[in-house]
This record gives structure tokens, C-alpha cells and sequence, in this order.
């Protein structure tokens, strides 16, 4: 790892809370750390565990995860199903091996673009830290003659 | 006429050492966690003692589970091909039993039929096979019912009988003989050793099973007997001769490759159609065309079996689907 | 009465059309055995080597086509009895279930009411050297436990013998199978090893019976049922619901509740 290394995060939200909310970052004119790529979903209830894991084989080195407060859901319950199926899956590539310090789950309302900023900004500095993920990339060169 | 030797016990690392000098990568059995994998080894008491057979074949040297073929990369108006060298590395097959080592004419029937396989045969050209008798066997083998048997010496370059102290060593072919003169100090004059293998009855005659087939393809037997199939692949995967196999995709906007990857024909979809049609859809006709594979198909397209009663599928099986009990059960049907 | 006489009786009466049960095997264990007439039933054997979950068979379109059966259960078959009724690929009209005692008597159960009533005696209890198993693998760091899962999934071969000896696997077109797209990655390098094992241990989470034949039918020896064992776990833990309990359906990851707590959501 050299100093000149810059982590990738994806970020994967749902369209009316933190995609919202990352626009509001934007029209507020706040800076913040371009490593982040922002892919929007209708809710978080839609994001498949194979998204990140994707994501991980693609070239990402950290992962954020974001949407609708509890509660707040554009589709009513959608983000309540996203949370269990996290809290399973977080549990379940713990249990693998796969480093859960690369994956940040986070509620960012159409309101807080603050804090999308703060998060992203955090989230890069800890994965910057953490390096690349090099192990997961490898992955595919393994086990093919 | 067969060059025979005494190999010393402890000559065996001698061996080694001159093959592993030579740049050949040495793989044998050995024990790990209760099983007998086929592993990279460098010294002979790596490789391990008593055991009956490993439960992968020893086809991966040849036929790897998973291989590229080619990679490209693309950019705007522009592809980039690379056709994939194969990786072949000099490897010695150590301690192969004799039903494995006949089993690669089977893979070559196919990898060379009409087409010549260039992977196939570059791993084939930098393979060398040291054959090991066997002295024990299980009840499920039945070599000798297809033509084979414990001391046989078809597929092996070097094949090794234990006897007191060492080994009777047949040195069969030129590879053979290429490694014997690299460790000449091993291998000592023959004083008459008697070859003793263990004895394995016949059980049946293919030639007869694969006439009585022609009648059965419509019996109610296939379906009978696959109820508890459970369509995996683990029969398919384990045996040195089962050749079928897959091409996938792998590409984003950037490149790809295509690799190459073990198949079976248990599988549900196997032979499913782009337009939705199954030929084999239910797993009466799979099973039924697994045993005429190899006893009814093999035969008469190449001139062969295409099973060397090694065991490997009955002892993989998670519901023992026996191989020579159905093979038994159907010549009678 | 014995699992013989009651096949027997069952077979003759036309209660059922099939006995699914267990015949001695060739390889030192009993295996399955699909009995249609009642002269067959004396192959039956029962005892604790008779572990492949039979379960997998009830949703085969061969299987189905043979009519009402009768299966000699084990708890963790009868799991998978109420839990494929509870997912809606069992009648309770289709199967009986055998329940067989220590003495070697049959227990017909003929309604998921008798089956549940049936569990609701026997504890479920994961053996104790899977227990001390995953007791080890939590216990060691992450990167201990990727060297760990790496090191056993370089010999998978995608045989699918796990997939195919669960119950619950009963997909008639299984994620692997999709390939447009190629959704999880079919060859066995490494990536696809652990992307479908992956895929098996979340799509199983909440609804694995914690039987273990995929562990025992792995031919390379790879102990994939602690995955799905360890996916039990989590779910029991975390919302307190399990698979196997009922022929209503309480499926953790359909369900929710507003205030389910976890730890690591910013």
C-alpha cells in the first residue's frame, strides 16, 4: 500500500432518503471525498447481499449501504426488511472471513446532507486505512489454470 | 518386454529428489483430515502409506476443474485476443492406481476425436505416470470386470508392485525410462521378484452387458433405480474418464476470459434447451444415459469402455448409488 | 408395531402408495430405499446411521407422481416436513410421516398438528462435535476464519451433492442455474466457491433444519453444513424465530418488526 492509494467505495441507496440527501450535499455545496460512487435503488429493500459482494469482486474497497430512517420508508417497510437481511448477512460474511470493517450500513434522510458528507468522509478514511481489498480481488485468479 | 527393477524403500526419496531437480512437479496421495486428496509432495514419506484410493481422480492433472481457454481485453473499435498457453508443468503422477492410469484413453477419445484439444494434449505431453499395484481393494472396485485389473500396466510409464523392502518396478514406456535414468542409483537389478496383487473376481462381461443395453433402453429399470438419485455431481467429477464439460463467459465492460469447467450430465439441466425443451428431464433418462455412456456409446463410437471399475462414483455417492450393483442388476433385467 | 409391519400394512391397505425409507447399503451405511409394494417392505431398516434427510425427495417431481407416501422420520425429517408445508410444497394429505421410537415402534403422524405435537417433545439440539466446531471457528480472528474457509472451498468442485441433499433446496431452477445473467459465478475457482456458498447459506438462513446431510454429502469433505447450521443460529438468535417449528410459515427474513435491534446501523 502506498501513499497514493485511493480507496473505492460503493455506495448503494435508496432513491428517496439518502439519494435525496446526497443531492441536498450537493445544492448545499458541501465538499467531500470523491471516492464514493453512488449507485441509486428504488429502497433499500431491493439490495440483494449479491450486490455487495459484486461490488467486493469488482474493484471496491469499502462499501457503504444506505436509506430511509425506520419508520420513514417510502414503500412503508421495505427499509425493516433491508435491516434483518443485514443483520444476517453482516453475520454471515463475518462468519466467512470477509472483513465487515469494509461495510457501512447508515439511515441518511433527504435531509441530512451534512451528513452524507460526514459519512462518506469518514467511511473513506477508514477504508483508506484498511487498504485495499486485495484479498476478495484475488479471488478470481484462484483456482483457474 | 517390460524392464523390471527392484526400487528400494528407501530409494523412494532419491527418486523424488531427482524428479523434483528435473522441474517435475510430484503429485501423490496423501492423508489430510481422515481423506486421501491428491497433493503436490516432495519427499516420499509425504505420500501416504495403506491408503486404497484418493477420492478425486487424478483427471485434474489433465483436465482441470476449472481452465482458461483465452482473455481479451476490449477498448473503443478494438478487442485484444490472447489465446491461453496452457500452464503445463512437468508433473509425475505418484502411486496412481492401475484403473486410474488406463482411464486417460477415455479422455483422449474425446479430447482428441475430432479435434485436437491443444490444452488436453499439452498436459498429457508433460505428464508421467508411477503406477502402484494394489494389494488391497474395497467392495467397490471391479477393475477386472472391465478390463482392467490391479496390476495393470496400460497408462502407466513406471508401475510399481510392493514387495519386502521396496518395490518390483515395470519400466513400460520411454517417459518411463527418462525418469528411471534420472535416479539410475534406484533402481537395481531385478533378482526375480514375484509380482503379487490382490485378486478382484470378475463380476460380469461388459461385452455381453453392452449387448443386453441395446434391449433396455425403454425398461422401466433406469427409473427404478434412480428414485434415490439425487442429480448432484459427484459421480461425474470424481471419475477419472467422465469428460463432459462447460465453457462460461466471464467478461465486464472491460475484458474477459472463457474458461473451461467440469459438467455433468446429472444435473436437471444439463441438457435443457434454449427453447425451454428437455430431452432428459427426468433423472430416470440421466441415469440411463450415464450407464449407456460408458457401456453402450463409449464402445461403439471408440472402440472402448468408458469406466475402469475404479469405484470412485460408489464411494462418493451420498446415497450409494453402487455402480457394479446396478450394472448387475440391469444385465439381468 | 415396527417400521416393517406398518409399511406393510400401510402399502396393502392403499393408505399409501410408496414407503420412503431406509434399506442397508453397500457402503456401510443404510441408504435411501423407495418401497412400492407391500413384499418389499422387509428391506426396511431404521437406526441412527439413518441420516441422509429424506425430506429431499418429497418434492421431486418423480416422487410426487407416485402418489401418497409414507416417510420413516427422523426429527430433522419431520423439520423438513413442516417446513416444506409451511412454504406450501407439501400437503398434509401427500405425506405420512413415520416416526420411529427407540424401541424401533412406528409413530404414524398423519397431520402437521401430530408432527408438531411430535417435535414439541424432542429438543433440538446441534450434535456436539458441530457445536465444538462452531465454537472453534468463533473463537478464532477474521482472518483466521477466511484462511480457514479459503483452505476447505479450494477443493469444492461444484457437485452440488449439498444443495441437492437438502430439503429445503427444492428450486426447480436454482440461482446457479440462471445464467442470464450469470448471476453467481458457475465455474469452482475460488470466487465462485465462496459466491455460492454464500448464496446457499443466506438463502437458507431461517429455514434450515439443521439436519446436516449437506455436510455428509460432500465427497471432498468440506463441512458446508456449518454454514447453513451457523445461518440457524444467527436468525434463532437475532429474532428468535426458527425453521422446522411449524407448518405455519415463520420465515425471519419475510417478517419484521419496527423495533428488531442490531448494533451496526449508523
Amino acid at each position: 500500500m502506498t501513499d497514493s492509494f485511493e480507496p473505492k467505495i460503493t455506495a448503494f441507496v435508496c432513491n428517496w432518503c439518502t439519494y435525496a440527501g446526497a443531492d441536498l450535499t450537493g445544492t448545499s455545496r458541501i465538499k467531500y471525498a470523491s471516492n464514493v460512487r453512488v449507485l441509486r435503488l428504488p429502497c433499500t429493500g431491493r439490495i440483494d447481499f449479491m450486490l455487495l459482494a459484486k461490488a467486493f469482486s469488482r474493484g471496491a474497497d469499502g462499501i457503504i449501504v444506505s436509506g430511509c430512517h425506520p419508520n420513514d420508508c417510502h414503500y412503508t417497510s421495505g427499509n425493516y426488511h433491508a435491516r434483518r437481511r443485514w443483520m444476517v448477512y453482516r453475520d454471515l460474511m463475518d462468519f466467512m472471513g470477509l472483513d465487515t470493517r469494509r461495510i457501512t450500513f447508515s439511515w441518511v434522510s433527504a435531509a441530512e446532507g451534512a451528513r452524507w458528507a460526514e459519512l462518506v468522509n469518514e467511511v473513506t478514511v477508514a477504508v483508506r486505512a484498511l487498504g485495499p481489498y486485495t484479498d476478495y480481488r484475488e479471488l478470481a485468479l484462484t483456482g483457474v489454470e | 518386454m517390460a524392464d523390471t527393477h527392484f526400487l528400494p524403500q528407501a530409494s523412494l526419496d532419491t527418486l523424488f529428489a531427482a524428479l523434483t531437480r528435473d522441474g517435475r512437479r510430484i503429485l501423490a496421495p496423501v492423508d489430510r483430515d481422515g481423506r486421501t486428496e491428491l497433493n503436490p509432495v516432495e519427499h516420499a514419506d509425504e505420500v501416504a502409506s495403506g491408503c486404497l484410493q484418493t477420492v478425486l481422480s487424478a483427471k485434474e492433472a489433465a483436465f482441470p476443474k476449472v481452465e482458461r481457454l483465452l482473455s481479451y481485453t476490449l477498448a473503443p473499435g478494438a478487442v485484444a485476443l490472447q489465446d491461453a498457453e496452457p500452464q503445463a508443468r512437468p508433473t509425475v503422477l505418484f502411486g496412481l492406481r492401475p484403473c486410474e492410469a488406463s482411464g486417460f484413453r477415455a479422455l483422449d477419445a474425446v479430447f482428441n476425436w475430432d479435434t485436437r484439444d491443444s490444452f488436453f494434449n499439452a498436459r498429457m505431453t508433460a505428464l508421467a505416470v508411477i503406477g502402484m499395484s494394489c494389494t488391497r481393494r474395497d467392495e467397490a472396485c471391479f477393475c477386472t470386470s472391465v478390463g482392467g485389473g490391479p496390476g495393470a500396466t496400460a497408462g502407466s510409464d513406471i508401475l510399481l508392485t510392493p514387495v519386502d523392502g521396496g518395490f518390483l518396478a515395470e519400466v513400460l514406456t520411454d517417459k518411463g525410462r527418462a525418469m528411471a535414468a534420472l535416479a539410475p542409483e534406484a533402481f537395481r537389478p531385478d533378482p526375480g521378484l514375484e509380482k503379487k496383487v490382490v485378486e478382484v473376481p470378475v463380476a460380469f462381461d461388459p461385452a455381453a452387458l453392452t449387448v443386453r443395453l441395446k434391449d433396455l433402453f425403454d425398461n422401466g429399470i433406469w427409473a427404478e433405480q434412480s428414485l434415490r438419485c439425487l442429480g448432484c455431481g459427484a459421480c461425474a467429477f470424481v471419475c477419472p474418464t467422465c469428460v463432459c464439460f462447460d465453457l462460461v463467459e466471464e467478461a465486464d465492460a472491460k475484458g474477459g476470459r472463457r474458461l473451461r469447467t467440469w459438467d455433468s450430465c446429472g444435473g436437471a439441466r444439463f441438457t435443457q434447451h434454449a427453447s425451454g425443451h428437455n430431452p432428459r428431464s427426468t433423472q430416470a433418462q440421466r441415469w440411463r444415459q450415464r450407464i449407456y455412456h460408458k457401456f453402450s456409446y463409449y464402445p461403439e463410437r471408440y472402440g472402448m469402455l468408458g469406466c475402469v471399475g475404479c469405484g470412485k462414483c460408489t464411494r462418493a455417492c451420498p446415497v450409494d448409488m453402487n455402480l457394479q450393483e446396478h450394472l448387475l442388476a440391469a444385465a439381468q433385467a | 408395531m415396527d417400521v416393517i409391519a406398518t409399511s406393510r400394512q400401510l402399502l396393502e391397505s392403499g393408505a399409501v402408495q410408496a414407503v420412503i425409507g431406509f434399506e442397508a447399503g453397500t457402503r456401510g451405511i443404510p441408504r435411501p430405499a423407495f418401497i412400492r409394494r407391500a413384499e418389499g417392505a422387509g428391506a426396511l431398516v431404521f437406526d441412527a446411521n439413518c441420516t441422509q434427510n429424506l425430506g429431499t425427495y418429497l418434492t421431486r417431481p418423480e416422487v410426487r407422481t407416485l402418489g401418497r407416501v409414507a416417510v420413516t422420520a427422523t426429527p430433522d425429517t419431520l423439520r423438513a416436513i413442516l417446513q416444506l408445508m409451511a412454504e406450501r410444497q407439501l400437503k398434509e394429505e401427500d405425506v405420512l410421516a413415520l416416526a420411529v421410537d427407540a424401541t424401533g415402534e412406528a409413530l404414524e403422524l398423519p397431520t402437521a398438528q401430530a408432527v408438531e405435537e411430535h417435535l414439541a417433545m424432542v429438543a433440538q439440539v446441534l450434535p456436539d462435535r458441530d457445536r465444538e466446531a462452531l465454537e472453534r471457528l468463533g473463537r478464532m480472528t477474521r482472518e483466521e476464519r477466511w484462511a480457514f474457509w479459503q483452505g476447505e472451498f479450494a477443493r469444492c468442485v461444484k457437485c452440488y451433492a449439498c444443495r441437492n441433499s437438502c430439503p429445503m433446496c427444492y428450486c426447480g431452477h436454482c440461482t446457479m442455474d440462471c445464467n442470464r445473467p450469470q448471476w453467481v459465478a458457475e465455474p469452482s475457482h475460488a470466487l465462485g466457491n465462496l459466491e455460492y456458498h454464500m448464496v446457499r447459506a443466506m438463502h437458507l438462513a431461517g429455514r434450515c433444519v439443521a439436519c446436516g446431510a449437506c455436510g455428509r454429502a460432500c465427497p471432498v469433505g468440506i463441512p458446508v453444513h456449518l454454514l447453513t447450521f451457523h445461518g440457524e443460529e444467527s436468525v434463532h438468535r437475532q429474532f428468535g424465530q426458527r425453521a422446522g417449528a411449524s407448518s405455519r410459515l415463520d420465515y425471519a427474513l419475510s417478517t419484521f418488526r419496527p423495533d428488531d435491534k442490531e448494533t451496526f446501523i449508523r
